[in-house]
């Protein structure tokens, strides 16, 4: 099987504090630590189990710019066969119409059987898997949490629904689905497998090679802009204790106990 | 201001509590608005969640046909495709249903899409500006769209709140007729439910939750020392159960359990709106997270910056010493 893994890279939220520039046009980037989507990495995980079974390659793709081959390169250490970056300066500010329709470009280059997403990017919406089977016209699912691979070019797949409820059904390949996180355990990647894959070439393909139209991509053609970003306003706000620890200890019981928390 | 629809999800009869929010949302983009509801399904059950949404909703698009039994996003898809004319804004929940329907559905009907949104805050004849969040609630950001060519937006469940409304008797109008047959090559099967798990967090007064600040699986007993000298149970966010720290049943959230409590104590928990939605009754809850940006802080009464694996240690010290000092 043929399966193509769509990442993104991503600051790593459990990692950092998400602060804004001054201008509040952005989040301040500098001091972050990167690192390839939780959801993305379970996926490139998934499909790599379902390789090991059934044979097949994984691709990993993703739109971005030199920066973002590390996580290639991470997933290559992990048992991608290709890594595949897809950059030009007419994709930048591409709304996720516009990252849909760079891949899907890309997808109609070659010939894969399953093609995988992270269920959403930590900056992400859900939303780019749905858009790039709408427009491959493949059938598509959302948040699958099993993939089992039946005969007749099918897969039986699981989605989580409400309450920790499971939802199954039967899916024709080609297919798009979006991985939700749990699904697997992804393997650890170690500073030797990176250095493994240091050197392996990485293709990058911009707009005439994708044979995408500047302007269904990048600003040109997003339909929804981001104006800004700002902190949100404080809900009724926690009252925070700022004392010693020993302080805040006494005080939590103090409050616990007025709410009946403690016998 | 193009025609407004709102998708109803429903089970056993009854329209999802979304539909008063999304009418709210509705309201929002065009307060001379209209919305019609659209609801797709097959027999009885299809014609009492038509009833029901008469009283808000001024019309109300009946779509039956067998294959609807279940909602399958795909075939939903197909049918919403045929009656909804070029233009058309659709607004649909942001739940598993709305994040597997509204993407391609935006595709399908070349409709911008604007997922996710929390509030509508401006709007310049057709150009809307949402809120959303990215970065699991630590940032929002503000968005803008042009919605007069239509578009397809999802709300984010308790959002928008429901307006009074003046009472209206809506229109039921059978559009059965114009989706032609459906086929789906995703079929559905069957739903498996939830396992019921060694402890029933949702009957407990007081929880010890941990997240992913809880670092390892071998600090989950940290949580449960605390928990068992509360007579609490230990309940857990998403990252926990995907790192099988915990079992899925110990999940707070949408997709996992609706918790009750009286008292709780969230540890290492950043917030994310899906787990915050499984946390119901308004209980007192304390937040202690190392990050002074984390978004509990903004749903929590008390807030405390500290490591919770030198935290939680101590406190549950100081309840034994306390609880001996009354024994003697």
């Amino acid at each position: 099987m043929e399966i193509l893994v769509c990442a993104k890279r991503v600051p790593d939220t459990s990692e950092n504090e998400i602060t804004l520039n001054r201008a509040g046009s952005d989040i301040e980037r500098e001091e972050l630590v990167y690192s390839v989507n939780e959801a993305d990495n379970y996926a490139v995980e998934e499909a790599l189990q379902i390789v090991a079974k059934v044979g097949g390659n994984v691709s990993v793709v993703t739109v971005g710019d030199e920066e973002d081959e590390e996580i290639l390169r991470r997933e290559m250490a992990m048992g991608a066969s290709h890594g595949i970056l897809l950059s030009d300066p007419e994709f930048q500010m591409s709304d996720g119409r516009g990252i849909a329709a760079i891949l899907k470009a890309f997808v109609t280059q070659g010939k894969y059987d399953l093609i995988l997403t992270g269920v959403q990017a930590e900056d992400g919406a859900a939303q780019i898997g749905g858009m790039l089977a709408a427009m491959l016209d493949y059938p598509f699912a959302s948040l699958v949490n099993s993939i089992e691979v039946l005969d007749n070019y099918k897969l039986k797949i699981g989605r989580e629904i409400e309450g920790g409820n499971r939802e199954i059904s039967e899916i024709d390949l080609p297919c798009v689905l979006s991985i939700q996180t749990g699904i697997n355990e992804p393997r650890y990647v170690g500073m030797r497998g990176i250095r493994a894959v240091a050197s392996v070439p990485i293709p990058t393909l911009g707009a005439s090679d994708l044979g995408v139209d500047p302007n269904t991509v990048g600003e040109a053609g997003a339909r929804v802009k981001r104006v800004d970003y700002f902190v949100p306003a404080l809900g009724k706000g926690a009252e925070m204790l700022a004392g010693s620890r020993e302080e805040n200890i006494d005080r939590v019981l103090e409050l616990i106990a007025a709410k009946g928390g403690l016998k | 201001m193009s025609r407004i629809f709102a998708y109803i999800a429903h089970k056993g009869g009854l329209a999802d509590e979304s539909a008063a929010e999304l009418l709210a949302a509705a309201r929002a983009i065009d307060a001379a608005a209209r919305p019609t509801a659209l609801v797709a399904g097959h027999g009885p059950q299809l014609d009492s969640v038509c009833d029901s949404l008469r009283s808000s909703y001024a019309e109300v698009w009946k779509i039956a046909d067998e294959s609807l039994s279940y909602p399958n996003a795909e075939l939903v898809r197909q049918a919403l495709v045929k009656v909804l004319a070029p233009g058309s804004i659709v607004l649909l929940a942001h739940d598993h249903f709305g994040i597997d329907l509204a993407p391609g559905l935006s595709i399908k009907l070349n409709a911008a899409f604007v997922p996710d949104i929390l509030q509508i805050t401006q709007i310049e004849g057709a150009a809307v500006t949402f809120v959303r969040q990215e970065f699991g609630g630590q940032v929002s950001a503000h968005v803008r769209c042009d919605v007069s060519p239509g578009a397809v937006i999802t709300i984010r469940p308790g959002t928008f709140k429901r307006a009074p409304n003046a009472p209206v008797v809506g229109l039921i109008v059978d559009k059965s007729a114009e989706i032609g047959s459906l086929s789906a090559r995703r079929r559905y099967l069957q739903t498996v439910v939830a396992e019921a798990g060694d402890v029933d967090i949702t009957k407990h007064t007081i929880l010890v939750s941990i997240g992913r600040g809880i670092q390892e699986k071998d600090n989950v007993g940290i949580a449960q020392e605390l928990a068992d000298v509360l007579g609490a149970a230990v309940s857990c966010s998403r990252p926990v159960v995907d790192a099988k720290w915990l079992e899925k049943s110990r999940q707070v959230g949408s997709s996992g359990k609706t918790v009750k409590p009286k008292v709780y104590l969230a540890c290492g928990i950043s917030g994310a709106f899906q787990h915050l939605a499984g946390i119901k009754g308004n209980p007192f809850i304390v937040a202690i997270n190392k990050n002074p940006k984390a978004p509990i802080f903004q749903v929590a009464d008390v807030g405390i910056v500290d490591d919770i694996l030198e935290f939680l240690p101590e406190l549950t010290e100081k309840i034994r010493e306390m609880q001996s000092v009354s024994a003697k």
